[in-house]
């Protein structure tokens, strides 16, 4: 009784060994994994912020400014002015939509000839 | 286990043979068991002994190992336990209040060299000046064969000039990363911005510091990672900003003035939309200060905050104002301005003679001097100081730049009679634009103090009264009247109903005897829309000359308000203001949905 009681701790120590083993093994691996994915967010990050200085740097007012003057024949964009504000009953309404012809008329210049003739 | 009997029955009768005490053998056997008993027993304690010896040498030993790793090895986060974002370790941005970018970083290198690493020094000096024309190839080699281990080749270098280096191959050339703080908009908002430089440099990184305006300010702000990369929001519109510098600076060509600066505030909030002084520089390559000479003829001298000037006669609207407040006159008293006025050895004169009498609208419609120092002189020195303080005219700006505080106002010590009257017309009291905008802001928003400020607000928050709301709208319609009929005709823009006051003031010489002949101090402060007042703009223009007429003209009426009215024509639809129109015929019914 008590050898198989001593076989059985023995047993569980080597099983919860290789246990934490493993575990030690998986927490490594992801906190490997953890760096690098930090790794990714920080050059995310840093390209993120070159791209964004950019785009600022290609908008900034007096490039933009300039490039509407270089476009002015192609864009006619002018500074935003006062009479640039309109009212509401300055802009027309929607055309109404053409319907589908559903009902066609066959014109051809003989008939056309043929009822000039009639009259 | 056999034990040997005690007494061993052939040599007990051996013994009783020869009539020997058998008890003898007996005892030398007994003593011998036990001997080897005692033998046992000690090698068994000698064995725990060293068991246990070995157990606490291995005990202490890890212990000591552990610790010795401990204190020998570079400390590391624990990187297991760290939630949320990693931390973001660079300055953050700062932003305008539309969120339109106006510093970020930009990721670079530095170029450092290990001369003793060099093996040809001559070559690498050589390659260097080439890719660097600012660097003097004789200067580098005796840098580079001096015994000199380290020395800084460039602070920032480009992507480009990094690989021109790295194909020199010189071993003893080499790069750290290095952070850059970048202004994309070029000079735009410099000023404010301020700019950024190094501070403790290492070949890993580099502290970038703040060294003027918000960037140093906010220091401590945009280096805290607890903000996790969290922006600075500025109240400043960068379109707005980018069209009134554009319209300032040709307004200052066209007027010949030396210098300029706009203040546009919102009237409610006292946040700063624009903010310009004339002339600026890049922030990215901020020039030095000057080091000789007149601090405000450099472009880093802020105009708007630091130029503490007399403003002149855009002071008359606070003297009426007090008078209304405190029912000493109405809008139509009529008051003596029977000219010259002298107090003492003093006189004051107006621009020309406006007759025996004009209604206080009047007095500000054609801007009396005569007529406003009498007011004042009612007012009384006491009062008036007091009022001027409620407005913030005797204290700094508590604008958030590092150069607010030296934005200081400078007025008389003994604040006498003669000083009432001359400060009521603008004379004498010496206050910065911002501080005019501020003062502008608080009386005409309805009466409520405003603090000036460069960050975006959500709330409003009402400050402490200044005037009534009946006093604040009839300074409104004053200042309307002095552009419908009055001094400042040019700053009229149809539909934003602008009201304003101009100011011409001599410029005090600078060894403080007397003033400047033919030098002047010209300044336009307006509110638009006069009956809906949304925003206050200060125009200010140094030394301005209009020289389209046969002599030159400098009162402000010529040259800063329509300067002020081009501002505005191009400000306010940016700001989403719409133009009010006066319909001819009122617009029927309006179809909203077919």
């Amino acid at each position: 009784m008590r050898g198989l009681f001593f076989v059985l701790t023995a047993l569980a120590v080597i099983g919860l060994a290789f246990w934490a083993y493993q575990e030690n093994y998986k927490t490594q691996t992801a906190i490997s994994e953890v760096r690098s994915l930090y790794d990714e967010i920080g050059a995310a990050h840093e390209r993120l912020g070159m791209l964004r200085g950019e785009w600022a740097y290609l908008n900034r007012p007096d490039r933009l400014a300039d490039l509407a003057d270089l476009n002015f024949d192609r864009l006619g964009l002018l500074p935003l002015m006062p009479e640039a504000f309109g009212a509401v009953d300055q802009i027309i309404y929607p055309l109404p939509p053409i319907r589908p012809i559903t009902n066609p008329i066959e014109l051809s210049f003989e008939q056309l000839s043929q009822q000039e003739n009639d009259l | 286990m056999s034990r040997a009997p005690l007494r061993p029955l052939a040599r007990i009768l051996k013994a009783r043979a020869s009539g020997e005490n058998p008890d003898v053998i007996e005892a030398a056997n007994r003593a011998r068991r036990h001997e080897a008993m005692a033998d046992n027993q000690r090698q068994r304690a000698e064995g725990r002994l060293l068991v246990l010896g070995l157990a606490f040498f291995l005990a202490f030993g890890l212990i000591g190992l552990r610790m010795g790793v401990l204190a020998a090895s570079i400390p590391e986060e624990p990187r297991a336990s760290a939630v949320g974002s990693p931390i973001i370790g660079q300055r953050s941005d700062i932003v305008d209040r539309n969120g339109r970018i106006l510093a970020t970083n930009l990721q670079t290198y530095s170029l450092y060299a290990h001369p003793r690493n060099m093996v040809d020094p001559a070559n690498a000096a050589k390659g260097l000046a080439e890719i660097f024309p600012e660097l003097k190839e004789e200067e580098l080699l005796a840098q580079f064969q001096s015994d000199r281990r380290f020395l800084w080749v460039r602070r920032q270098i480009s992507p480009e000039q990094m690989q021109a280096v790295h194909d020199i191959g010189s071993p003893g050339l080499l790069f750290g990363p290095r952070e850059m703080r970048l202004y994309p908009n070029g000079p735009i908002a410099a000023h404010i911005l301020g700019g950024a430089s190094y501070g403790r440099e290492g070949v890993a990184s580099a502290e970038v510091i703040g060294v003027a305006g918000v960037e140093r300010e906010f220091d401590s702000f945009l280096r805290d990672p607890a903000n996790e990369g969290a922006p600075l929001e500025l109240s400043l519109d960068l379109t707005v900003q980018a069209a009134a510098e554009q319209v300032l600076e040709g307004g200052m060509a066209l007027m010949n003035a030396k210098g300029a600066a706009s203040v546009l505030m919102d009237i409610r909030t006292g946040e700063i939309i624009s903010m310009v002084s004339l002339p600026d520089f890049d922030p990215n390559n901020r020039p030095r200060v000057l080091t000789t000479g007149d601090q405000s003829d450099s472009p880093l001298f802020n105009r708007a905050v630091q130029g503490v000037y007399e403003l002149g006669s855009v002071f008359k609207i606070f003297a009426i104002s007090q008078a209304m407040e405190l029912g000493l006159v109405e809008a139509d008293t009529l008051i003596d301005t029977k000219g010259p006025l002298s107090w003492g050895r003093f006189r004051i004169r107006d621009f020309s003679n406006y007759g025996p009498e004009l209604s206080t609208t009047d007095v500000i419609v054609k801007s009396s001097n005569i007529g406003t120092a009498r007011i004042a002189m009612q007012i009384g020195a006491e009062r008036q100081r007091e009022f001027l303080d409620s407005l913030g005219f005797l204290a700094p700006t508590p604008l958030e730049l590092a150069e607010a505080p030296t934005g200081r106002p400078l007025w008389p010590d003994n604040w006498s009679e003669i000083s009432t009257m001359t400060i009521s017309y603008g004379h004498g009291l010496s206050s910065s634009p911002v501080h005019l905008a501020a003062g502008y802001a608080s009386l005409l928003n309805g009466g409520t103090r405003v603090e000036p400020t460069l960050l975006r607000q959500t709330t409003v928050e009402q400050g402490p009264r200044v005037v009534s709301e009946e006093v604040s709208a009839l300074a409104r319609d004053m200042l309307r009247q002095v552009v419908v009929r009055g001094t400042a005709s040019f700053g009229e823009v149809p539909g934003y109903a602008v009201g304003g006051k101009t100011g011409t003031a001599d410029k005090p010489r600078l060894d403080g005897g007397g003033y400047y002949e033919g030098k002047v101090i010209s300044t336009f402060a307006s509110v638009f829309p006069a009956n809906d007042p949304k925003y206050v703009l200060i125009v200010t223009l140094d030394e301005p000359s209009e020289n389209s007429g046969s002599e030159p003209r400098r009162t402000a009426g010529w040259t800063a308000v329509p300067v002020a009215a081009e501002m505005i024509r191009r400000m306010a639809p940016l700001l989403g203001l719409r133009p009010q129109v006066d319909l001819a015929e009122p617009v029927g019914v309006t179809l909203t949905s077919n």
